[in-house]
């Protein structure tokens, strides 16, 4: 061990000339790297917001999965497709339907006709057809093509046997009349088909395009045609896109900005925080533990209702303790969503779920739940106790067994659940088995009814209160505690196919008592999101149906 | 040594046959469902998902019709990216990961190679303290805290100047390279270190230095003759396996500094299950990491001929 000065010293200067050479060795290597690298990944170093080319910057939290947009299902998707595609009907910033791909429509009991506008065009020119609206839903419903939207296609006649494989793809009832016209024959009086008309799902595809991507379609930027103002310029999988002005698109109300830049894919808030701050993307959601600093920066922070409910469902099959009215009604008058929220989840933009109908629902003239205020909620546990002695006897049980609570494994899913065991078990004395399992798990688990209760959320396809208020029908396969009442089978028919919007929208005010009194569920809370924006950008617009968020009618103002 | 090199190769591929068996059979008792989704689907649209992924095939047929598919090289489609091949996302995403990786390497290397001499020279003196420090925090603080922190830093750095120095994440140019790369090469870095300061000292010691020294070589011949290039052998040692660790173990990095690498579609493939991309990625990375320790058994033979097999 020669720890003889001298030589320590000798040693390191010849370590430190050794850590030259490295150095430059590390900066050719460094060089060689970033060409590769150049080709593989995107060069987009983009500014929030840039003036001069008018365009902005911005964040995805997925890469869009699958763009073809009669297959697609996911959130990501359904942004990039509402910005580069549009349907018959879409939506204005006021969440009022106006004229989209149809310059003008008209709904029957019977059926509809929509009138193609004919300035309205694809983006290599050509114009859009009836003929792409009838190739796309013919597809969606082949049941070759496997699409797991395909029902909220069924109103349409034989759309369902289409769908099983019953029928021949040509008796479905859709016909385009001429290049401008589309005649759809319905099923049952569907008075709420323009809502539908907005969905992802009845966007057009045209069919020379399609066959001659050779099954590859939606998979690349040049491997879509698109008819919304915006076309995808580029795509760098999982890396970036280019959304550019459509020139082709008709409207100039809409497609404000010359780009859009999805220069980031991430779904790490913390992450999209930072790019934020660091003036990269014009927005990010911010989450419970960021609204101290966000508030200290005294951004303008916004929040807004995401349209997802979540619930408490009970598994209604024979032979579950849950199948006992008594049983469930304890269980609603123990708990409180107040407290939840407020007390134990501490998210600021929740809200506390008071029925199935979430606040943004509408009614005949202003919000559904102005017009029909949901039943009173109190908690009382004398009540629930009582319930719960019916129950016992009613079941003929010594003491309940322990009661399996299903739930997804994310971190806000075991606090609610580990608060309800909590408060069941000091309440009532019943044992709740918490059984996290991851989402796929959680889906096979609940198809199949393995569980007493599961934490379960909804959100909703379409601007109606139909999209949450047949959940329970006896024939809905997202119904998956069983839930089965003829009188909410009944009501659920009306709801469809009412065409007196004040009959239909009663039965849904009905739907909302008995789901109470019958507890097919326990509201918790419905999802909100805190965000900021970067306060040059005006009109940019967040969904509680379809796009999560939309800058088709954003626009870039100094002031 | 040429019967040598194919002899583990061989046993290479046997290797990695039997990782993608096991894979497979674990990935089909995983519980889940891969095909169930937010919205129910009906049973003749199950049964069609089924028979295009083909999962209606008993398990058997299925794993002889994976052999077959491997054995040509082709993993088949992603079930959540329908439109794309798992070869396709493989060789896009994989160089990503392979360039983030060799530079974190390269940094960890060099740097542990440096630290690590360095504090054997400075030994027990205050160069070795503060490295040494330095190196148990490297080595206990998990990369996503030191992600988080740094990218942190960089915000606060660029505000500094009030503009962008150095991109708070993403993913092309070299400043965007820089600090995911350090980032994820730190715990190696750390590790090397220390590996390198204990290989170096125990050198120190042994009777061909102090043969050296007794017939009079200069201290830095010694030092670059005999003690690095015996010192650093246990570092190239595991050197190979953590190039395939770090270039396989990005995800956490890839994720914050919003990078397309392959190691998050990796990990988001085992959250949904994703069947093929599972088996595809890990089979790849599999075979990546066999790869690396042959080769480096080969260049362990290259560096010290003693090793040299003659067999």
């Amino acid at each position: 061990m020669d720890t003889n000065k001298s030589y320590a010293a000798q040693v390191a200067r010849h370590l430190a000339i050794y850590a030259a050479g490295v150095l430059a060795v590390l900066v050719l290597v460094i060089y060689a790297l970033a060409f590769f690298a150049g080709s593989a990944g995107s060069s987009v170093n983009g500014n929030a917001i840039n003036i001069e080319r008018n365009s902005i910057t911005i964040a995805l939290s997925e890469e869009p999965p699958q763009l073809d947009s009669t297959r697609s299902t996911d959130a990501s998707s359904f942004i990039v497709l509402a910005h580069t595609m549009e349907g018959l009907i879409s939506y204005d910033n006021n969440d009022q339907l106006i004229p989209g791909v149809a310059a003008r429509w008209e709904i029957r009991d019977d059926g509809a006709t929509f009138w193609i506008r004919e300035e309205a065009k694809w983006s290599d020119g050509e114009p859009v057809t009836a003929h792409d609206f009838e190739f796309a839903w013919k597809r969606v419903l082949d049941p070759g093509t496997a699409a797991e939207y395909a029902f909220i296609l069924y109103p349409i006649k034989n759309a369902e046997a289409v769908n099983q494989g019953d029928l021949p793809k040509e008796m479905l009832g859709v016909r385009a009349l001429s290049d401008t016209i589309l005649e759809v024959d319905f099923e049952r009086p569907t008075p709420y088909f323009d809502k539908l008309a907005a969905f992802n799902t009845y966007f057009p595809v045209r069919e020379d395009f399609f066959e001659s991507t050779n099954g590859r379609y939606g998979a690349d930027a040049d491997m879509l045609l698109y008819n919304g103002p915006y076309v995808l310029k580029e795509w760098v999988h999982g890396a970036s896109m280019v959304w550019s002005k459509n020139p082709f698109y008709w409207n100039d109300e809409k497609g404000f900005l010359d780009e859009i830049v999805t220069a980031y894919i991430t779904n790490d808030v913390n992450a999209n925080l930072n790019l934020f701050k660091d003036g990269q993307i014009v927005q990010t959601g911010l989450s419970a533990p960021m609204l101290p600093t966000a508030m200290e920066s005294r951004w303008q922070i916004d929040r807004f209702m995401d349209g997802s409910l979540f619930f408490l469902e009970f598994n209604h099959r024979p032979g579950r303790v849950t199948e006992n009215l008594n049983f469930r009604k304890a269980l609603q008058l123990a708990q409180d969503p107040n407290e939840l929220v407020y007390k134990v989840l501490k998210e600021a933009s929740y809200l506390p779920a008071e029925s199935l109908f979430p606040v943004w629902i509408q009614g005949l003239e202003g919000a559904f739940r102005k017009e029909y205020p949901p039943p009173q909620h109190r908690m009382n546990i004398t009540k629930a106790r009582e319930h719960l002695e019916l129950a016992k006897a009613e079941l003929g049980l010594e003491a309940f067994p322990p009661i399996v609570l299903l739930t997804g494994d994310s971190s806000l899913s075991l606090l609610a659940a580990e608060y309800y065991q909590e408060l069941y078990k000091k309440n009532l004395g019943l044992d709740f088995r918490i059984d996290a399992q991851i989402f796929k798990q959680r889906l096979a688990k609940m198809t199949s009814g393995d569980f007493d209760i599961v934490m379960a959320g909804w959100g909703p396809d379409y601007f109606d209160a139909l999209t949450f208020g047949d959940l329970f029908a006896s024939w809905n396969l997202n119904n998956r505690g069983r839930y089965q009442s003829d009188t909410m089978d009944s009501l659920v028919r009306i709801a469809q196919s009412e065409l007196d919007p004040q009959k239909r929208m009663d039965s849904f005010g009905a739907i909302q008592e008995l789901i109470h009194e019958d507890v097919v569920i326990v509201p918790m809370y419905e999802r909100g999101v805190s965000f900021v924006v970067d306060s040059r950008l005006k009109g940019f617009k967040r969904r509680s149906v379809g796009p999560q968020v939309d800058y088709n009618y954003a626009y870039i103002s100094d002031q | 040594m040429i019967s040598y090199i194919v002899k583990r190769l061989f046993q290479g591929i046997l290797t990695v046959w039997f990782i993608a068996t096991a894979t497979f059979f674990a990935m089909h008792n995983v519980p889940g469902d891969p095909l169930l989704n937010d919205r129910a689907v009906s049973d003749a649209i199950r049964a069609n998902l089924e028979s295009k992924y083909g999962l209606d095939q008993p398990l058997g047929t299925q794993y002889l019709i994976y052999l077959k598919n491997l054995s040509q090289g082709d993993f088949g489609i992603s079930f959540t990216q329908e439109n794309r091949q798992v070869n396709d996302i493989i060789r896009e995403h994989f160089p990503i990961s392979a360039i983030l990786g060799i530079l974190a390497v390269v940094f960890a290397a060099t740097g542990g190679i440096l630290f690590g001499a360095l504090t054997a020279i400075y030994r027990n003196r205050l160069p070795d303290f503060i490295i040494m420090i330095l190196v148990i925090l490297g080595i206990s603080v998990p990369s996503f805290v030191i992600a988080a922190m740094s990218q942190l830093a960089l915000v606060s750095f660029n505000n500094l100047f009030g503009v962008t120095v150095i991109p708070v994440a993403g993913w092309g140019t070299i400043s965007h390279m820089l600090t995911p790369a350090l980032v994820l090469g730190l715990g190696t870095m750390a590790y090397l270190t220390r590996l390198m300061r204990s290989s170096m000292l125990e050198v120190v010691g042994s009777d061909y230095i102090r043969t050296a020294k007794s017939k009079g070589i200069p201290a830095t011949r010694i030092f670059t003759r005999h003690q690095i290039r015996n010192a650093i052998l246990p570092v190239v040692t595991v050197l190979g396996p953590s190039i395939a660790s770090i270039t396989t173990g990005g995800f956490v990095v890839e994720l914050v500094f919003a990078i397309p690498g392959l190691g998050r579609y990796f990990v988001q493939a085992v959250q949904q299950l994703d069947y093929t991309v599972i088996m595809g990625t890990t089979v790849f990375y599999g075979a990546f990491l066999v790869f690396m320790v042959i080769l480096v058994d080969i260049l362990y033979g290259l560096i010290d001929p003693r090793v040299r097999l003659e067999k």
